[in-house]
């Protein structure tokens, strides 16, 4: 069942539940942390209504940049900015920033220690048609590999409108994973967030849960689906939403195997490197337990519709139902 | 600012200093670059001794002028210039690229927070003194102080910098003055032979940048680029130096065998004695 603790949307089973991409909640999120500080300044490179910067263009034109399409001087400008006390936001398609800026944010921004947020959108294989290209499937290995930047994932537009608003105090640098497409609403505005602290979505209706389910940003909802699904087959699971990537939970994570004794990774991102990767580099050093990884096995995306896509991929609720009675059965 | 015959005399006695320190820096770490710190240590000693507005015993003075620094592997006449103003002691300059030293091979502002940026990777400084002259103009200081951007004629071959100047150009920042040490080496050999630069100046005023070109070792017509510069409205200005690498040691002048490597200590030697007789 829901976590009750968490005040998440009590319509999220429903056919009606409310759906809007995380961009979106990037985008009013961003309006709000700029009424809340004028030292908040938006940069973009040439999709300023793509990444939801238009609301605070409009808003504060003044305090927006129009970089054209150069993500290398997008950040490095940012930076600069920064440096005069400025909170940069900065934003693009993920695929070229930070795709194709890496070494540019790793010296100017994260070596140079400034409060830069990196915005990249349209990650994951749900970008859908644009193809391959346009997929970022690589992004958080990209960015939590680097030191000093936070690394953040939300599930669904309200928590990218939190983290938002969070990320605009933290005074350093941080990537923030955005998807394209509307996924459905999950949290409300009373579910907590904060940097660094994961929470658990699902509980079993009773005892302890014998999977563990981590997951971060859109398959969030699928992987609630999934569990509903085995709570009705009578396997008992916690779904965690791991959306604060950098700085990890490390508590939370090794609670959560230490009830289960087993754990099942799901997100939009290459296997390799990614979140479940980081969930790995956890459990190893501190309580080994056998784990299953759902994401993309080695491969670039191509075009389709994004459930084609996450089908194709096998990142749907079956394949994460498939995971977690495969782990199981690995369980000693 | 006014450059008297006097304080020339002055500011050639510290640039002569400046070059030996830097020789000595480079003996002692056994590794570094040689020709473009002695290229530039006129113009750094024009910088750091006349024109800009700074205060070596309070570091984060928040009026400052801001020094960019681009092509962070010039850093010992950086570092000598810093410490012959009096930022941190001259002695400290032996701790070159040594372990837990603060004058890290390319600068870091973790380890020195004095200098304005971390750098080493080419291309980037430029944009970075764009975003401190883009803050400065929503802040209206623009008409305060000036972002002045030290860098490299071989870091023109990045896409990274021609992507800063179309920028500066679009947001007429004339609060922005850029210095290129135009000495036509690279690693590989003369910037002409492994990617032509010219027509230079035209590249620039075709991005909208006022362009002046001036000899790098002259601090009286330096001086009067600058001054020009300052005066410029509604376009950045780029101050292309013509200098010589390896400026002061004749052995190394115009040699780009030297941009990449430290003296000997023999060869230390020689350059700090030619120096010490100029």
């Amino acid at each position: 069942m829901l976590n009750p603790k968490l005040k998440l949307n009590p319509k999220i089973f429903n056919q009606d539940c409310e759906q809007a991409p995380t961009r979106k909640g990037f985008g009013q999120g961003l309006l709000l942390a700029g009424e809340a500080d004028k030292n908040v300044v938006a940069l973009c490179a040439d999709l300023t209504e793509s990444t939801q910067m238009n609301l605070f263009a409009e808003k504060f034109p003044k305090r927006f940049i129009e970089m054209g399409v150069a993500e290398q001087n997008l950040v490095t400008v940012s930076s600069g900015m920064a440096a005069m006390g400025k909170i940069p936001f900065c934003s693009s398609y993920a695929m070229f920033s930070p795709g194709r800026n890496w070494e540019q944010i790793r010296t100017t921004i994260a070596y140079n220690d400034k409060p830069v947020k990196i915005v990249g959108s349209h990650t994951g294989i749900s970008v859908g048609a644009d193809g391959g290209t346009h997929q970022a499937l690589e992004d958080i290995a990209l960015m939590r590999v680097m030191p000093n930047i936070d690394v953040i994932s939300p599930c669904d537009a309200i928590e990218a409108k939190k983290a938002t608003l969070a990320l605009a105090k933290t005074g350093k640098p941080a990537y923030l994973r955005l998807a394209r497409e509307k996924t459905p609403i999950i949290t409300t505005e009373e579910t907590p967030f904060e940097i660094g602290k994961t929470q658990i979505y699902w509980v079993p209706d009773v005892g302890i849960a014998q999977v563990g389910i981590i997951v971060t940003g859109s398959l969030t909802y699928r992987a609630m689906l999934a569990a509903r699904e085995l709570e009705a087959k009578g396997i008992k699971t916690k779904v965690m939403n791991l959306s604060s990537i950098v700085p990890i939970d490390v508590e939370a994570i090794v609670s959560l195997a230490k009830e289960s004794k087993a754990i099942v990774t799901v997100e939009e991102h290459q296997v390799k490197g990614g979140m479940g990767s980081a969930v790995a580099e956890v459990l190893v050093q501190n309580y080994p337990a056998p784990m299953e990884f759902i994401g993309v096995q080695n491969s670039f995306g191509q075009s389709g519709t994004p459930d084609e896509l996450i089908k194709h991929y096998k990142m749907d609720v079956p394949d994460i139902v498939l995971a977690v009675e495969k782990v199981l059965k690995r369980k000693t | 600012m006014l450059l008297t015959e006097e304080k020339i005399k002055k500011l050639e006695k510290t640039a002569n200093l400046i070059r030996q320190s830097i020789i000595e820096m480079l003996v002692e770490a056994k590794s570094g670059h040689t020709a473009g710190p002695l290229g530039m240590a006129d113009i750094f000693t024009l910088f750091y001794f006349h024109i800009l507005k700074h205060n070596p015993k309070d570091p984060f003075w928040e009026e400052r002028d801001r020094l960019v620094l681009s092509n962070g592997h010039i850093c010992p006449v950086l570092y000598a210039a810093m410490a012959h103003s009096g930022y941190f002691p001259i002695e400290e300059l032996k701790t070159l690229r040594k372990l837990g030293t603060r004058l890290q091979g390319h600068p870091h502002r973790e380890y020195l927070p004095f200098v304005e940026n971390s750098s080493g990777p080419l291309g980037e400084g430029l944009s970075q003194a764009i975003g401190m002259a883009l803050a400065d103009r929503m802040d209206e200081k623009d008409t305060g102080r000036f972002i002045y951007c030290f860098m490299s004629d071989g870091e023109l071959d990045e896409g990274n910098s021609w992507e800063a100047i179309m920028l500066a150009g679009k947001h007429k920042l004339n609060n922005l003055i850029a210095v290129i040490d135009r000495n036509n080496i690279q690693i590989d050999g003369y910037t002409e032979h492994i990617m032509p630069l010219e027509p230079l100046a035209d590249k620039w005023r075709a991005f909208n940048w006022h362009v002046i070109e001036v000899g790098g070792h002259d601090f009286k017509t330096l001086n009067e680029a600058v001054e020009e510069a300052q005066k410029i409205f509604e376009k950045p200005t780029v101050i292309i130096a013509h200098t010589i690498p390896g400026k002061g040691v004749s052995f190394m002048e115009r040699d780009y065998k030297w941009h990449g490597k430290p003296p000997t200590k023999e060869e230390g030697e020689m350059a700090l004695k030619e120096l010490q007789n100029a």
